[in-house]
């Protein structure tokens, strides 16, 4: 059994980035969207906490987010893919479950 | 005419995840309106709401970061930007927009808006405001 996280929260504000880290297992997925998508970029605070799951689940990021946002896809933490929402529905269906962390 | 009150304007949110930093910038342009002398800052997530490059197209959002660039002809022109938060996002001011104002007692020179300050700079700040208005 699979499971798809979603984290919708900007790191610096809240904690559900670290608490999804916390508890998703290896193997399954993270879907950084909205706010969340800020966790994705390099340089920040978080890129080592990001960088270390990466070894545990796969990490993704909604490209519409961060092209909202100004966020360059050039400057994402090396390994994270780009997704658009075809993607992102195409993530659903591959899992058996979504968690949504707010 | 009433005293001009000093006011400063905290923004502390990212955009378009909430709805607080558009609502900022609207009272920021209607305080600017009343003639007051209002100052803004951007502290803590409150920086993503002025990088550079926003394009919503693909969200179905209104990207609302080119109206900033229009604070200087309301006379907002002392914008404040928080240096540590930059820093901890791996962001510096070359990924901000070029905020600009012509300053008309210096023969209507084009000037940055955008001031870094420390943390310490701007606890400052705050306290030389007569009224702080926080999104």
């Amino acid at each position: 059994m699979t499971m798809l996280h979603t984290v919708n929260k900007s790191p610096f504000e809240r904690d559900a980035l670290t608490a999804c880290l916390s508890m998703a297992k290896k193997g399954s997925s993270v879907l950084l969207i909205e706010d969340g998508v800020y966790a994705a970029m390099q340089g920040t605070r978080f890129e080592d906490q990001v960088t270390q799951a990466k070894a545990e689940v796969k990490l993704y990021v909604l490209g519409a987010d961060l092209k909202a946002r100004g966020m360059a896809a050039e400057r994402i933490i090396d390994g994270i893919q780009v997704v658009d929402y075809g993607g992102f529905v195409d993530l659903t269906t591959e899992h058996d479950t979504v968690q949504a962390w707010l | 005419m009433a005293k001009i009150k000093k006011f400063l304007y905290v923004n502390r949110k990212a955009p378009y995840g909430t709805i607080y930093a558009l609502e900022s910038l609207e009272v920021v342009l209607i305080g600017a309106a009343f003639e007051q002398d209002v100052s803004v800052a951007f502290v803590d997530d409150g920086v993503y709401q002025i990088t550079k490059g926003q394009d919503t197209q693909g969200i179905g959002m209104k990207n609302f970061s080119p109206t900033y660039s229009a604070l200087g002809d309301y006379e907002v022109t002392k914008i404040y930007v928080e240096k540590a938060s930059l820093a901890e996002r791996g962001l510096s001011q070359e990924d901000l927009l070029d905020l600009k104002y012509e300053d008309e007692d210096d023969d209507w020179a084009e000037k940055d808006s955008i001031r870094l300050v420390s943390r310490a700079e701007l606890a400052d700040i705050m306290e030389a405001n007569d009224v702080i208005l926080s999104f």
